[in-house]
């Protein structure tokens, strides 16, 4: 049966191959940009392998955006349907998503091949490299094929490119005399697979190597084995001369001159609350409970003690927002990550740092919900909850990040009001912010804006109170340890004028509207609303976060305007204007049309028309242009 | 310093009779002997009536949300070592909503001054049992009595691996303030059980000791290096019964050698528990109400010992990284990430 079954994976790679080379007579195709995804078994090194392939096309000059695409289960059952762990990256010039779907597939075993299948994941043309000694009657029957061959059975179309490779006999044959035992030979795979992508896309052997020694840096020992790998598959591709064409893809000319580097989200929105520590002068504490797919912010700032961060891994997301409280009380920087479920569990504390008037920052990177949802999965339908989920009349600023590399400027925004406004700010991002990579211009401290904490003048020594506001009906705040400034903070209502508890109706309905009044004042500490693509169209798309790269796309092709939010509570001055001037105006977001909801209240008279998508997935730009030709 | 600087202006709304006013006057007692400045002295609450007490001292203070008073202490204390941390709280506050974090700042370590209010009772959503009211117990909220076993808040620090318990009685005001200002001294998260009468919703619970013809009879207070000795006479003591498997406590004679010395620096919390323990089956459960225990309730420190603090261990730690680390600001860490020129 075995044999059988290896005489017809041979036969089907062979027609498959005799079908492209018909179809395709250039040897080097030049692309503006190429979306390749790597799959296999959540142990088979995927995340790594693009991330590093990613790094390397960003220093040639690529411009990159990469999505993570992983299971819950951290190690489902080996070549299941489950355990298919993916990262995709989209390289090139004008680069603005991860892409909709790959032009080059990696599949290290036959369930990865199926759900890229089953997820119409890659285009009628793409390349699809597999790992041809995973493809055995008990791989087939892992991952649910009904019948021995799988390329007849999954229906892929002629048109794709498949090419056969046996990576794992490769590998073997590449490390039988490295003394490593098999099961870690086997684990370097994937660096023979990253080896035939270095070839087919042109990238220099050198640079790969150097990339993959700082990357086992701390493990030399494992730097040889895997140069080797890499080396032996970037030959294979060159010397068996695969059949397929190597693709150059072109480097990126439009950039802003500096130095750059590729990051994540969720550490770009650490090193934001770094650098705005650093900026002020105060010290970066941070309170908080391991959530996917925050815990990475967590883990990042519990590594910087040498910036001076201070990280209480708490009990609970309870004990990691009040921890924060206490520390901001004491007069930290303070901050807690979590996801939306943790946001849930935190609204009370933070509705005590409303009313405490305290500047806390609190990190939302939602996933899909709700209750435990999906949790590795990317949506935006914790807005309504950070905007009102909270008992009583209990405004905080929200804003959203738009990009994995500007969550670095948004969390040093979200740090600056904080500070300066003395109020708790909710920064949302998601999980396609917080786990894909972007290009990041590296920013020094003195260029970014200057963060100003609110103190308390020494006039009011021995006068103090926490009822006590400037101009801009931000409180004073005094912090332990300054003498004559003794005061107590309460979450009960406190009177007006003596900060002390208050239970006067006209007194209460006097602070409600102070709390609100020191929110809406912030509007003019932000930017007004820019309108991108063709102004003059009469339909505008319309965004928040972390869509931003998709319809940015996807207004190019319509040649129509976008209108972008990072700003959420309060909105840009000019949002109404902006709204107005359109005869079609369109939300999209990955809810059920919560940020719809929140423009329709606040801008009344607009018509205001929905694009959802709620798959957990980023959107698909051809589906937002299809969406809005059909109107 | 005189207590009275440790008094705010406001005026104190705790019932009359209750024994919170009594804890209060021990308390600015106590701060003015520990003579740490108002300025430098936190004390943060949750919810609940002992949870009000922040407002009628003249220090730093916060009283926040029901339960969260220990996270948020924790918060002030690890950030900002060098202030001296009070947490006032309640048998609902920290042993029912705020469980969790009760045993984590105990587990941890963080040098807290912890007040446990102990009335037995939920007063300021007035009267309905708490996790430490005995079984049995009728309140509003169980009108045929509780059917729940109560927490021993004694056992509960313990089984936290607690290095600070003391327990005192709320009318006993020179144990409480000996407590405080012990509390104070030792590094670390120190528990105070006050004992405190509710004198609306559960008056007399304490009763069967605090009153001045019992107390002395039904109660031991112990001294580090100090016999364990009791009685209106003095003339009762504590020693080891070894004739069973499990030795356990026995009143003896106060002749009598084998009387126990108090060793509230043991790091075996063995004994520690064991005294916490004495007495406890009368006010675990309600069928116990008209006994009088064989063995008397420990007050004062029980337990004292030491152990690293978690505010000193974060902050130790930050300043060993710091000191070593070759990038000390922001623009050199940047620089660290592997980067290009575009």
């Amino acid at each position: 049966m075995q044999i059988y079954l290896h005489f017809f994976l041979c036969i089907s790679f062979l027609f498959y191959n005799f079908a492209f080379k018909l179809a395709i007579i250039i040897i080097i195709m030049n692309k503006p940009n190429v979306v390749i995804r790597f799959c296999g078994d959540s142990g088979d090194g995927m995340q790594l392998t693009g991330n590093l392939f990613s790094s390397l096309s960003a220093i040639l000059g690529n411009e990159i955006s990469t999505l993570p695409d992983f299971p819950a289960e951290i190690r489902a059952p080996q070549g299941t349907l489950g355990g298919v762990s993916g990262f995709q990256v989209n390289l090139g010039q004008g680069v603005y998503t991860p892409g909709d779907k790959a032009d080059v597939i990696v599949a290290m075993n036959a369930a990865a091949l199926k759900v890229c299948v089953q997820n119409q994941l890659f285009h009628d043309h793409a390349i699809i490299i597999v790992d041809t000694d995973t493809f055995t009657k008990p791989d087939l029957e892992k991952a649910l094929y009904k019948t021995d061959n799988p390329f007849t059975e999954l229906g892929i179309k002629e048109t794709v490119q498949i090419v056969p490779v046996a990576l794992t006999s490769l590998t073997k044959e590449s490390l039988k005399d490295s003394g490593l035992d098999n099961k870690s030979i086997l684990k370097s795979r994937n660096m023979f697979a990253l080896g035939v992508v270095c070839w087919l896309f042109n990238r220099p052997i050198d640079k790969a190597i150097h990339f993959l020694e700082g990357k086992f840096a701390k493990k030399p020992a494992l730097i040889a084995p895997n140069v080797k790998v890499l080396t032996d598959g970037f030959n294979y591709g060159n010397n068996t001369a695969l059949n397929i064409n190597t693709i150059n893809v072109e480097v990126a000319d439009n950039l802003q001159h500096g130095t750059y580097t590729s990051i994540a989200g969720n550490k770009a929105t650490a090193w934001g609350m770094i650098a705005a520590a650093q900026k002020c002068g105060k010290r970066l504490f941070l309170g908080s409970y391991p959530i996917t797919p925050a815990t990475d912010i967590m883990q990042e700032l519990a590594g910087r003690k040498d910036m001076g961060v201070m990280v209480v891994q708490a009990e609970d997301e309870i004990a990691g927002v009040c921890t924060a409280i206490g520390a901001s009380f004491a007069g930290d920087l303070a901050c807690t990550s979590t996801s939306g479920p943790g946001l849930s569990l935190k609204s009370e504390a933070v509705g005590l740092a409303v009313m405490a008037e305290l500047p806390l920052v609190v990190i939302d990177v939602q996933r899909g919900g709700p209750s435990t949802g999906l949790p590795t999965k990317t949506e935006q339908t914790d807005l309504l909850q950070a905007i009102y989920g909270r008992n009583g009349e209990c405004p905080a600023v929200v804003i959203a990040a738009s990009t994995s590399a500007n969550c670095f400027q948004y969390a040093y925004e979200a740090c600056k009001i904080a500070l300066e406004n003395m109020t708790p700010v909710i920064l949302m991002t998601d999980t396609y912010l917080a786990n894909g990579t972007g290009l990041w211009r590296l920013p020094q401290l003195a260029e970014l804006p200057d963060i100003k904490p609110q103190g308390v003048p020494q006039e009011l020594k021995n006068q103090y109170s926490v009822a006590l506001r400037d101009a801009n009906q931000v409180r004073y705040w005094a912090t332990p340890g300054m003498e004559g400034f003794e005061h107590r903070n309460i979450g009960l209502e406190r009177d007006s004028q003596t900060g002390s508890i208050s239970t006067n109706p006209a007194n209460h309905e006097k602070m409600v509207k102070a709390r609100q009044a020191k929110i809406d004042q912030i509007v003019n500490r932000i930017p007004n609303l820019q309108v991108q693509g063709n102004v003059l169209s009469d339909t505008l798309l319309v965004g928040w976060g972390s869509t931003e790269g998709h319809l940015h796309a996807a207004a190019n092709e319509l040649n129509c305007a976008l209108a972008h939010f990072n700003y959420i509570n309060p909105l840009p001055k000019n949002t109404a204007e902006v709204l107005k001037q359109y005869k079609r105006v369109i939300v999209c977001e990955l809810n059920n049309g919560q940020f719809a909801t929140l423009l329709r209240s606040k801008v009344p008279g607009v018509k205001i028309m929905q694009y959802n998508e709620i798959m957990g997935q980023p959107f698909a730009v051809e589906r937002i242009v299809e969406h809005v030709k059909a109107l | 310093m005189e207590a009275a600087q440790y008094k705010s202006d406001q005026y104190v709304r705790f019932c009359p009779g209750c024994g919170d006013h009594a804890i209060l006057a021990s308390l600015t007692k106590a701060m003015a002997q520990i003579g740490v400045p108002t300025a430098q002295t936190v004390v943060i609450s949750g919810i609940g009536c002992s949870s009000r007490m922040p407002h009628y001292l003249n220090t730093y203070g916060f009283n926040t949300i029901h339960g969260r008073g220990g996270a948020i202490a924790t918060g002030v204390k690890t950030s900002h070592p060098e202030l001296t941390v009070w947490q006032m709280t309640g048998d609902g506050d920290c042993l029912a909503i705020g469980g969790n974090h009760f045993i984590h700042e105990i587990r941890r370590n963080v040098d807290l001054n912890i007040c446990l209010f102990n009335n037995r009772i939920y007063g300021l959503t007035k009267g309905q049992y708490s996790p430490t009211s005995p079984k049995g117990f009728v309140s509003k909220s169980s009108p045929f009595g509780t059917v729940e076993r109560p927490f021993i808040p004694a056992e509960l620090v313990m089984g936290a691996r607690g290095t600070f318990f003391a327990r005192t009685l709320d009318v006993d005001m020179p144990t409480t303030i000996d407590c405080m200002v012990k509390a104070h001294e030792h590094k670390g998260a120190s528990v105070i059980e006050c004992l405190v009468n509710c004198v609306i919703f559960n008056n007399g619970a304490h009763s069967w000791i605090a009153d001045r013809e019992t107390r002395a009879e039904r109660s031991i207070i112990l001294r580090h290096g100090e016999k364990m000795i009791f009685g209106a006479n003095k003339d009762k003591g504590l020693k080891l019964d070894y004739s069973h498997l499990m030795p356990r406590l026995v009143v003896t004679t106060a002749d009598d050698p084998d009387v126990l010395i108090h060793d509230a620096h043991m790091q075996d919390p063995t004994l520690h528990r064991m005294l916490a323990l004495m007495g406890q089956e009368k006010v675990t459960d309600m069928a116990n109400a008209d006994v009088v225990p064989e063995l008397p309730i420990a007050l004062g420190v029980i337990r004292d010992v030491e152990a690293e603090t978690y505010n000193e261990a974060v902050n130790n730690q930050i300043n060993e990284v710091k000191e070593k680390a070759k990038v000390k600001t922001f623009d050199e860490l940047v620089l660290t990430l592997e980067h290009w020129d575009m």
